[in-house]
């Protein structure tokens, strides 16, 4: 083990100047589910780490022009107990939930399973197909990127040195829209997507689909947002004709890896079949959230 | 040389002070240095649940949180949960229904059920289920666990 420097800074902007002043690697701690399994591993042995949990404002859930705010900090089980964002975002909660255990989501922070950017983590599609923004502070000042583009490859983000996400905003809920996402595993819990699936859509008052944002995971080095599964859909009462579109077009948006969870061939077949069941649930939640 | 962190920490609300280094964890200060050898190691990893704990009130893995993070926060394991000798419903039951056998995820398993019926004083039984999912057992099966887990909540209620 390499020497380790740990500093807890009180303010964003002291550790973005840690971070950004870092000479070897470094890392942000915020839940460690992630950094400390990698350093355990020895996989990655930084020679600093920068905990920001104890800025103040960055572990709340907060509302903000109907939507919520989630800051960096946030455990998952804290957005799992919260009424107001499980009615609003179910489909994100969906992803959340199925972040480890309940002992990892006590630590797990949504900023960090996308930061750690593994295609297979499971709150990244729903935020993605959530519209979900992040608010990024980096030595350069603030910006706001959408979730869908701070993962660029297996492990590598879009975030420049000393960059850090601050929070992850959520859009107010438009009506008549319901989301969704399901995973699947070869076991039910504790286990990496083989293939993620999330929708979040919109219908109008006689049941046709405005608008959709589907986004697919584990199939590809990053997620996948494909236009072609949203075409499929928009403008259908997502009948029979729709729905094998829609898995049509799920299972050709893929680029999956072959491994021993599942060959190529598995996976391509499972999008098309996921795909299917979650714009039905994700529909029937449009119809019960007004 | 890593420079060495002063912690002062209230495991089980006594107060405890101890040097760490910044990549040791919390596990491993409580056995090695607290000498509190309750809490399990089975993976160091996340996976199995053994080195659960609670910190300021939340069902964690000890092995997934730097020692240094617990500055001036309330760690809560095994040692503090029967009072004096009076066992806890839950290690009874476990005793009674032979919830372990060779006893290595029991301490995790305890920490993590008696959680849980702190949220939820009547869970089903598929919730035990799901929410022990992270422990894992080689031994039990889970059948018994999860009995002695609903055996205890019904005796908490007073049912
Ligand atoms: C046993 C186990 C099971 C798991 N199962 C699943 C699963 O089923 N599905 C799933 O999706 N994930 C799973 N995970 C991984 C999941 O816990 C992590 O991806 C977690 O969400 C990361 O969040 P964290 O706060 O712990 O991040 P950390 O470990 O603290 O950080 C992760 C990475 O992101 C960076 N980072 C963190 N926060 C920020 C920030 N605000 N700004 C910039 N960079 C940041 C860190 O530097 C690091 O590179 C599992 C983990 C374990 C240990
Ligand atoms: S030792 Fe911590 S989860 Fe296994
Ligand atoms: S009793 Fe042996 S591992 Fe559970």
């Amino acid at each position: 083990m390499t020497d380790l420097r740990y500093e807890a800074p009180a303010t964003l902007e002291a550790a973005v100047a840690l971070l950004g002043g870092a000479g070897g690697v470094a890392r942000v701690l915020a839940g460690g589910t992630d950094v400390i399994v990698q350093m355990e591993t020895e996989l990655v042995e930084p020679e600093l780490v920068v905990d920001i949990k104890k800025i103040p404002g960055l572990r709340a859930i907060a509302p903000e022009n109907g939507g919520f705010r989630v800051g960096a900090a946030t455990p998952a089980m804290e957005m799992v107990e919260h009424a107001g964002l499980c009615r609003a975002w179910p489909g994100v909660i969906d992803g959340v939930k199925l972040i480890g255990s309940i002992q990892v989501k006590g630590r797990a922070t949504i900023a960090g399973n996308l930061c750690n950017a593994s295609p297979a983590a499971d709150s990244v599609p729903p935020l993605a197909a959530a519209g979900a923004v992040a608010r990024v502070v980096g030595p350069a000042g603030r910006r706001e990127v959408e979730v869908a583009k701070i993962p660029v490859s297996p492990g590598k983000t879009s975030l420049a040195k000393g960059e850090i996400i601050e929070s992850i905003f959520l859009p107010a809920r438009a009506k008549n829209s319901g989301d969704a996402y399901e995973r699947f595993t070869p076991r039910t819990e504790m286990d990496i997507a083989v293939v993620g699936v999330a929708i979040n859509l919109t219908i109008d008052g006689s049941g046709v689909c405005v608008a959709a944002r589907v986004v697919l995971g584990a199939v590809a080095p990053t997620i996948v947002v494909s236009e072609e599964c949203a075409k499929a859909i928009v403008g259908t009462r997502l009948d029979e004709a729709a729905l094998e579109k829609l898995a049509a077009a799920a299972s050709a948006a893929c680029r999956p890896i072959d491994d021993k969870r599942g060959t190529i061939e598995f996976r391509v077949k499972v999008a098309g079949v996921l795909a299917r069941r979650v714009a039905l649930k994700a529909l029937e939640r449009a119809r019960h959230i007004v | 040389m890593s420079k060495r962190h002063h912690i002062s920490v209230a495991v089980n609300g006594d107060d405890y002070d101890f040097l760490c280094e910044p990549a040791q964890t919390l596990l491993d200060v409580l056995r090695d240095e607290l000498m509190l050898t309750g809490t399990k190691e089975g993976c160091a990893t996340g996976d199995c649940g053994a080195c659960s704990v609670m910190l300021d009130g939340r069902l964690v893995c000890s092995c997934l949180v730097l020692a240094v993070e617990t500055e001036g926060k309330r760690v809560d394991t095994i040692e503090g949960m029967a009072k004096d000798d009076q066992l806890h419903p839950l290690q009874r039951s476990f005793l009674e229904l032979n919830g372990l056998q060779c006893g290595i995820c029991t301490p995790g398993i305890l920490v993590a059920a008696r959680a849980l019926l702190e949220k939820n004083p009547d869970p089903t039984e598929t919730e035990v289920r799901y929410w022990l999912a992270g422990n894992l057992c080689r031994c039990t099966g889970y059948d018994k666990v999860v009995r002695s887990v609903l055996a205890a909540a019904a005796e908490m209620r007073g049912a």
